[in-house]
């Protein structure tokens, strides 16, 4: 297995938390330590082990292409922390 | 148990349906005891993070209407508590999470919707650990939440105002999610029954996810029967969940045994015992001589993958709550910190939504799926789970049910457990059975003072059946709660005052 070793702000920036240096240092130390608990699995056989996403057995599920009632849109909006119209507002992404 | 508490509360949520559908006491009347138990013991109690008196009321008054109208219903006018991390329509649903605080449900997950359609009345919707990760309700960013048997104790977690309500007459039903441990942890510590059904029997439609592959909704009551007849109304196939099973359920309430003959009853070799704190071990081999009292043949079984259920868990967990949680991101629902730009605003919004134990798990799992990691941590943890569940598939070849603990240790001191993974550990012994999917529940076996502890405290038998074995294992359950009845032998001591 790797090494317990763990870019913590890089893996925070993947993640998108902005963490304190308090934080990085305690998560930091928390999260080599569990990888280090973590590294037990490679005691483990698994070459020829096939991977479990999840454990019932289940086929790709769909459903007829049909119109049905969603959410209420005034509902949902209402939750949004910024609207505009029928919209949720966000910062602006692309440069002017 | 004190005076002030309603002989009607204290009935099982069977009795109380009964009662009201023969009309010897109406809906209103126990929601509105129910409420005034809650008015009482709540301050110290810290159950309900919303109690909702108003629609309570309507809830009841309907359901007393449907009964004049000759409806009969299986939880006529049952009170029901519903952890926050369900949605209820119209009402605050904060997984106990400073970013979603304030966020209104514009829906009703299914498991709620049928209980309500079958007669039960939310009361309220109750504490748990931020987005159902912990084992003590110490990762709540909105309440304390205590044990009704030793208030300076720690009622389990993650389903734990449920728990605490319903051991403490606040509700006659609670319905909590169980990922890796979080129905059957709490129950064992607070003397109550924790069933969590197969994988995908129960909707999780309107559950806010936390790891989709693992959790499951599932009942905590004060007795197996309460259980049985809470999932007989949940289970099902919906079309709103793609992981629903989608073939017949077998109804459990009215196959409950009175004894457990003929039952082979696995005893696990491979757990690894010195994780079992509080000279726990006599009292476990206590139970598993009563099983055999009872007529079941006890067989030693292997689970020889069973001792690494929780690094496989502490893998897939995160990686399934980081991609998961990847939606909280200030644009849509709940909080919204703002930033320079869009970049920063999701930054901020995270630090300050987030408390430090979810913050952990998002970072690990965002770390195990990173390229470069992801074959190594992730892939190698799902083939881990695979040997795990094959190992209950080649025990259960020899036995119908698996005995074990279901919890490492009984209810600790609040601040007990400082580094994260001494708190992980207390869910050894429930993980492996949700990494395999299968159905287990806690059913109480006895009562432990643990160390420096005042009184004694409950402890959880874990009984687990193969798939689908709903109907076996909640019967056996039954028959082996009738003949100890462990739960009654001490009354809860919060009645409002310290105890």
């Amino acid at each position: 297995m790797p090494t317990d070793k763990i870019d913590i702000r890089y893996v925070a920036k993947l993640a998108r938390i902005a963490l304190t240096d308090d934080e990085v240092e305690v998560f930091g130390r928390q999260l080599e330590d569990l990888l280090g608990h973590v590294n037990a699995l490679s005691e483990l056989d698994i070459e020829s082990v096939a991977a479990t996403a999840q454990v019932v057995e289940s086929r790709n599920v769909t459903r007829a292409d049909a119109i049905a009632p969603g959410l209420d849109r005034e509902r949902v909006l209402a939750e949004a922390p910024q609207r505009q119209g029928n919209f949720f507002r966000v910062p602006r992404i692309i440069a002017e | 148990m004190s005076a002030q508490i309603d002989a009607r509360l204290e009935k099982s949520a069977v009795e109380i349906a009964g009662d009201v559908c023969a009309r010897r006491v109406s809906a209103v009347e126990v929601v509105e005891s129910t409420l005034a138990r809650i008015a009482a013991a709540d301050g110290l109690l810290g159950s309900y993070l919303t109690v909702l008196s108003d629609s309570a009321r309507a809830g009841a008054a309907a359901v007393d209407q449907r009964i004049s109208r000759g409806e009969q219903l299986p939880l006529a006018g049952v009170p029901l508590a519903v952890k926050d991390n369900m949605c209820l329509d119209g009402t605050r649903t904060t997984c106990g999470s400073k970013i979603l605080e304030h966020w209104i449900a514009p829906y009703t997950a299914t498991a709620v919707a049928r209980l309500i359609e079958a007669g039960a009345v939310p009361v309220g919707k109750t504490n748990c650990d931020e987005f159902a990760m912990g084992s003590s309700c110490e990762n709540s960013a909105l309440g304390v939440t205590r044990n009704p048997y030793d208030t300076a104790r720690v009622p389990g977690g993650s389903s734990v105002g449920s728990a605490s309500a319903v051991a403490a007459y606040e509700a006659a039903l609670g319905l909590g999610s169980d990922t890796g441990g979080s129905i059957r942890e709490p129950a064992a510590f607070c003397n109550l029954v924790g069933f969590k059904p197969t994988y995908g029997r129960v909707s999780r439609y309107g559950l806010v996810a936390f790891a989709s592959s693992l959790d499951q909704i599932g009942p905590l009551t004060r007795t197996v029967r309460d259980a049985a007849l809470a999932y007989d109304v949940m289970a099902g196939y919906d079309p709103m969940d793609a992981t629903s099973i989608n073939r017949p359920v077998e109804p459990t309430a009215g196959s409950l045994l009175d004894d457990l003959r003929g039952l082979r009853i696995g005893i696990v070799r491979d757990f690894d015992t010195k994780v079992l704190g509080d000279d726990l071990d006599g009292l476990y081999r206590k139970a598993y001589h009563d099983l055999e009292r009872l007529g079941a043949q006890l067989v030693e079984v292997a689970l020889p993958t069973a001792d690494y259920g929780v690094p496989t868990y502490y893998l897939i967990a995160p990686a399934e709550c980081s991609s998961n949680l990847a939606r909280f991101d200030g644009v849509r629902y709940g909080l919204r910190v703002d930033g320079e730009d869009v970049r920063a605003m999701y930054d901020n919004t995270r630090a300050a939504g987030f408390g430090p134990e979810v913050k952990r798990r998002i970072l690990i799992g965002t770390h195990a799926l990173s390229s470069g990691y992801y074959d190594a941590y992730y892939v190698r943890a799902q083939k881990a789970r695979t040997l795990i569940a094959r190992d209950f598939e080649r025990a259960f070849a020899r036995c119908d049910l698996i005995a074990c603990p279901a919890a490492s240790c009984t209810a600790f001191e609040f601040a007990a457990k400082s580094d994260p993974y001494s708190m992980y550990l207390m869910d050894y012994y429930t993980i492996p059975m949700s990494l395999a999917g299968l159905p287990a529940l806690s059913v109480p076996c006895g009562w432990s003072r643990p160390p420096g502890g005042s009184v004694p405290m409950p402890v959880g038998l874990q009984l687990c059946a193969p798939l689908f074995g709903e109907r076996s294992l909640l019967g056996a359950a039954h028959a082996y709660e009738q003949a100890t009845r462990h739960a009654l032998a001490r009354s809860p001591v919060a009645d409002g005052a310290p105890a």
